[in-house]
């Protein structure tokens, strides 16, 4: 094996990242502390954050503020304190991490969050949202809407009319109830130029993400998305937010002209499924790019949005086109096939080796069945494919010698495999 | 009850339900091949926890309870596409698939009551191609005025989907023979569930859940009798009041324990007076009406209608203050939460209902079962403790 050492990377982007990051988080803590504003709880997958943000209601995103927890290394005695409360070690860790902070008064390392004025359960794909929800209903009294996503089921792929009807129903109750919560009717103008935005966002992450179909990839699309996608889901509609992925487009642009990669030396190109062990993201990290592995696509980077196959918000069809967002174009409310599907076109189209399938405890939306995946990959593909285990959020369930054996062995292989190849295709038996 | 058989001696008969306790664990599915014999109708496996039964028998199949493999079925395959940390339903679902249990069923039916029934409905049609997977979206927002003609929709598009598998057509009159038949089916176990919580000497929890199993696993209109004759056997007995504490049992409403296990529980001093296994097949309050669009009626019954469940999420009314006013109506001294290895939305409400029952001062005690289990004796054990505590405090 030879040791691709990775590159120390800190342009202007990731800076950009951690300024405008908190800043978002100094505006929750005003809120906890009394500013007057208002802010609502929502979740990552497809959601109408357009809507929140024409009320200039901050969205909260409990799952952000966990994994932020977990990378600073504090989100296990936020788990135990849930545990203690009756929760399952088989429960979500997101949720009990965030049921722990509520306990704990909402006080992280970064900021202090603020309790919700109105909690949005966009309720989709992912069942456990429900219960998260119901929970902090339940905990915090304030007034709480399920928007109810229909998932995708029908033997096209697509959602039907009745589907996209009572969507966009359930977006003109939302209005209502933020109208009641904050006192304000809604501003169409406003609102249309944040659908405008969040259109131009959605382009521009669109164009980065294709950029890793260059040899080498610009940036890791695992690691280094992930970046990305704390301004994508907090920021979107905004201006800072547009702005940033201005920065973001600019900066990948060059490195793709200069022939810039994540690593000294792209050796392999793989697809990761599943999303990140935040606990722990440096050491995996590591564990791949030590093999020269840069991830050229990812399944994790789609949750909140999938704009690389081609959707863009609509500000002629504002209610619309969040209702598209919400129901088909979001990899949580895309039936398990579907991201079958997804990983083929990345294998294919982004030119990838291997599939790594990052297999997650906490989140049975994104791992349940995973061993069928692998099986497809494997034997209907004949795709190099990984299957690990570990967890988003809880370090228990972090085995990083057994892990680190794993994908030694696979990159070996893959490497064998190669070898094997190259003397075939060289005439040498 | 007994019976003169014509000679000199009288025999004991025994209650229906034990007639049927074998078959109802059978996963060769005997009722379901003797009504296909008989009819030449095809059945649907219908997975838990509750789906419009109704559209699947009038699309021209048999509706058919699909409970996993319990404990009758060794798992050798499913668990390279399962994880270890997936219930064992899902798995030992999949199971009857590679061990070619499913032959009697053209389609299988989920619903989207979590997110491993989900993927695992995807990983069935993959791998089973025999079987039509038809998923139903059940809405979660049961407040939106708009919930009932979505739901009325899914219904029309899922019926489309089960007669295209069929070839039937269907008419509303047509729907409305089924559900009468399902409104009836319903009422003889809303009467049978109704007669345990007054006297559950009279008719124990083993038996009454035999008989529930026997209603998803039957025609409606055959079982229907038996849950009848039943509760009249049962309103015959004169069995008195042994000294045991009154609990009910909440949990199990998706995996379903061994029928051993249940009995074990009852038989370490306690009567279940109200428990949800099975919930889904006998969701509803009252009869769905039969007038106007059946689409519809179905619709609001599952909106507006029907008990409180797991895998339901209703705002209007959280869930641990149903399970306690219930706990009160019934009279029941104590709360036993009877809850799947790895079923994440039972796991998540016992976090609810343990805050609810300790605000009631409701005693209660925690359970953790799978289906594939065999050994009893340290929940027994559990059981007995408990109701120790609670007889002799």
């Amino acid at each position: 094996m030879t040791a691709a050492v990775e590159i120390k990377y800190q342009g202007e982007l990731h800076l950009l990242q951690k300024e405008i990051m908190a800043k978002y988080y100094a505006e929750a803590t005003a809120i906890a502390e009394g500013n007057g504003k208002k802010a609502a709880h929502l979740l990552i997958a497809g959601n109408p954050v357009e809507l929140l943000r024409a009320f200039d209601v901050l969205p909260i995103y409990p799952e952000v503020n966990v994994l932020q927890i977990a990378v600073r290394k504090g989100s296990l005695p936020l788990i135990l304190k849930a545990e203690e409360l009756g929760y399952a070690t088989d429960n979500c860790a997101y949720v009990k991490a965030d049921i722990g902070l509520y306990h704990a008064g909402g006080v992280t390392p970064f900021a202090k969050i603020p309790k919700p004025d109105v909690l949005v359960c966009n309720y989709v794909g992912c069942n456990v949202y429900l219960n998260w929800f119901e929970h902090l209903a339940e905990l915090t009294h304030a007034p709480a809407m399920n928007i109810d996503i229909p998932f995708i089921r029908t033997p096209d792929g697509e959602p039907t009319e009745a589907d996209v009807r009572y969507v966009v129903k359930q977006l003109e109750e939302l209005i209502v109830l933020l109208e009641n919560v904050t006192g304000k009717s809604l501003d169409w103008t406003e609102f249309t130029k944040i659908v405008e935005r969040s259109a131009e966002t959605g382009r521009l992450w669109a164009e980065i993400k294709d950029m890793t179909k260059q040899r080498p990839a610009p940036y890791d699309a695992y690691f280094d998305s992930v970046t990305m996608m704390a301004p994508l889901y907090t920021l979107r509609g905004t201006e800072e937010g547009l702005r940033f992925f201005e920065v973001a487009h600019r900066e990948m642009s060059a490195r793709v002209r200069e022939g810039r990669g994540p690593l000294q030396e792209e050796r392999f190109r793989i697809v990761i499924e599943g999303p990140p062990p935040w606990p722990k993201l440096r050491v995996f990290r590591d564990m791949f790019s030590r093999w020269g592995a840069v991830a050229v696509a990812s399944t994790y980077s789609t949750v909140g949005g999938l704009w690389e196959f081609g959707f863009r918000h609509d500000p002629k069809h504002p209610l619309e086109s969040i209702a598209a967002h919400m129901l088909s174009y979001n990899v949580c409310n895309r039936n398990f096939l579907q991201r079958y599907e997804q990983i083929e076109r990345y294998v294919d189209e982004w030119s990838a080796d291997a599939v790594v399938i990052h297999s997650v405890k906490s989140c049975r939306l994104f791992s349940a069945g995973q061993g069928d995946m692998r099986e497809h990959f494997v034997r209907d593909r004949d795709v190099p494919t990984l299957l690990i285990e570990s967890d988003l959020e809880d370090p228990r369930y972090f085995s990083e010698a057994q892990l680190r054996n794993r994908i030694d062995a696979f990159f070996e292989a893959l490497e064998q495999r190669r070898i094997t190849a190259g003397r075939v295709a060289g005439g040498v038996a | 009850m007994s019976r003169d058989i014509g000679m000199t001696t009288t025999i004991e008969t025994p209650f229906p339900a034990a007639r049927y306790r074998d078959v109802v664990e059978d996963r060769d599915f005997p009722t379901v091949r003797d009504y296909a014999r008989r009819t030449g109708r095809a059945a649907a496996g219908c997975y838990p926890v509750y789906g419009p039964f109704e559209l699947v028998r009038a699309a021209g199949l048999l509706p058919v309870g699909l409970f996993g493999g319990g404990n009758r079925i060794e798992i050798a395959h499913a668990d390279s596409r399962f994880q270890s940390f997936i219930c064992s339903i899902v798995k030992s679902t999949m199971e009857l698939g590679f061990q070619e249990k499913l032959g009697p069923f053209k389609a299988l039916l989920f619903e989207s009551i979590c997110d491993p029934a989900r993927n695992l409905a995807s990983v069935m049609s993959r791998n089973f191609a025999d079987q039509k997977s038809v998923y139903v979206h059940l809405p979660q927002n049961m407040t939106s005025p708009a919930a009932v003609d979505y739901l009325a929709s899914e219904y029309r598009r899922v019926l489309a989907e089960l007669c295209a598998v069929t070839g039937a057509t269907v008419t509303a009159d047509d729907l409305r023979a089924n559900l009468r038949s399902y409104n009836a089916m319903r009422a003889a176990l809303r009467d049978l569930y109704a007669f345990r919580g007054r006297r559950p000497e009279s008719l124990l929890t083993g038996e009454l859940y035999t008989l529930t199993r026997l209603a998803t696993l039957m025609d409606p209109d055959e079982v229907t009798p038996i849950l009848r004759e039943s509760l009249a056997a049962a309103n015959e007995r004169e069995d008195r009041p042994k000294d045991r504490i009154r609990v009910v049992l909440i949990g199990a409403f998706c995996e379903q324990p061994p029928l051993e296990l249940v009995e074990s529980i009852e038989e370490s001093g306690c009567y279940i007076v109200d428990d949800d296994f099975m919930l889904g097949w006998r969701l509803f309050r009252r009869d769905v009406p039969l007038d106007g669009d059946p689409f519809v009626a179905l619709a609001r019954a599952y909106l507006d209608d029907s008990l409180h469940l797991s895998t339901k999420h209703d705002l209007r009314v959280p869930r641990a203050k149903a399970i306690v006013e219930s706990a009160r109506a019934l009279k029941a001294d104590a709360a036993i939460c009877l809850i799947a290895k790895f079923c994440e939305p039972g796991l998540f409400d016992y976090a609810l209902y343990r805050k609810a029952f300790d605000e009631n001062a409701i005693p209660h005690l925690y359970l953790e079962f799978e289906e594939k289990m065999w050994l009893y004796e340290k929940i027994r054990t559990e059981v007995e403790t408990f109701v120790e505590s609670m007889l002799f405090r």
